[in-house]
């Protein structure tokens, strides 16, 4: 199965042509996607803002990073649970979209890189002072989200 | 006092910079693209100190350090929020006043900033220096929730279901809408 296909198919389910037949329901959704944006930026802002040594300086590193990681999860799950069904109402139009393309392609980076090198980079660094590692780390998570969240909202004026 | 605004936004809209934005190509979507980043900073920040103060998370974050060393980025959020948002409504000054969600939008933020303002008289006075009290948890909720129908609502002005020519002439909302004024 071709990925048109699979889009074809997803945009054919219950679920997608219930909120696309539904005038209320996209806008609705849309809502609670930008609340669910407002936490995980929040969570990653916080501790972008600490490995840049800007924001609550006196907090450890490790400390700040495991306070986070809960209003990382919820805001993520935010996101999804709310994105997915939007995506899927009108998944056809996305895959001819280039910033729906864009948008996954920043997120899997943001993701993947939010997983592995910046969890590795604060699991080695000195809990108590940012180092060129923590801030370069910082700059590249925030230049990522940031890309998310625009390419997002991009999709709805292509 | 209706009139008075709508004839304002009447030549607002007729102005050459509002129908230049208003016409733009990019420039109108790149405002509402920062007024959205722009949100990302100013609630996100004010969320994660929100949940602090409920007492839910970041215990052994001092709330005083989190009110001098995050608050200000916020802050920095919320300045860029309300330049592009009034950019947002420049461009499209008649329709924005007369969106029953713009209005609602406008009521919850002025409800969220006397929130706010006593939230930060009384932090003043040290009343939150020590333990999380009531009063420091109710202000904690009505920001999240007051934050949260700002950006529902928001959202919402973009919809035309209630449009002045969508509603029946002199029904509640029609009212409400300031859609009431002959010209």
């Amino acid at each position: 199965m071709s990925l048109f296909e699979l889009f074809d198919q997803l945009e054919q389910t219950y679920l997608g042509s219930v909120i696309r037949d539904s005038a209320w329901l996209f806008p609705i959704i849309e809502s609670f996607h930008l609340i669910g944006l407002a936490i995980l930026a929040g969570a990653i802002l916080l501790l972008d803002l600490r490995l840049l040594n800007l924001a609550v300086p006196s907090a450890p590193i490790k400390m700040l990073e495991q306070d986070c990681r809960p209003w990382l999860l919820i805001g993520i799950s935010i996101m999804l649970a709310t994105g997915i069904p939007l995506f899927i109402s009108e998944a056809i139009k996305c895959y001819y979209n280039p910033f729906f393309w864009i948008k996954m392609t920043t997120l899997v980076i943001a993701v993947v890189f939010t997983l592995t090198i910046k969890k590795r980079v604060i699991a080695q660094c000195d809990s108590h002072q940012s180092s060129i590692q923590t801030k370069l780390t910082a700059c590249f998570s925030m230049i990522c989200w940031c890309g998310v969240a625009f390419s997002g909202r991009w999709i709805g004026f292509y | 006092m209706n009139e008075w605004l709508l004839s304002l936004c009447r030549q607002i809209e007729n102005s050459s910079g509002s129908i230049a934005l208003h016409e733009s190509l990019y420039l109108y979507s790149l405002i509402e693209t920062t007024h959205v980043l722009a949100i990302g900073l100013f609630v996100g920040l004010l969320f994660m100190l929100d949940f602090r103060l409920l007492g839910w998370s970041f215990s052994s974050l001092p709330i005083t350090d989190m009110c001098k060393k995050v608050l200000p980025y916020s802050l920095l959020g919320f300045v860029v929020m309300i330049i592009t948002g009034a950019l947002l409504f420049y461009a499209i000054p008649v329709r924005t006043y007369q969106s029953i969600f713009f209005r609602i939008k406008i009521t919850l933020f002025i409800i969220a900033g006397i929130n706010a303002l006593i939230f930060h008289v009384r932090a003043r006075k040290g009343n939150y220096a020590g333990d999380i009290s009531t009063a420091t948890r109710l202000a904690a909720g009505i920001s999240l929730l007051t934050w949260s129908g700002v950006i529902v609502a928001g959202r919402m002005i973009a919809y035309n279901w209630f449009d002045c020519e969508k509603l029946t002439p002199h029904s509640i909302l029609f009212g409400l809408s300031g859609c009431d004024v002959s010209f």
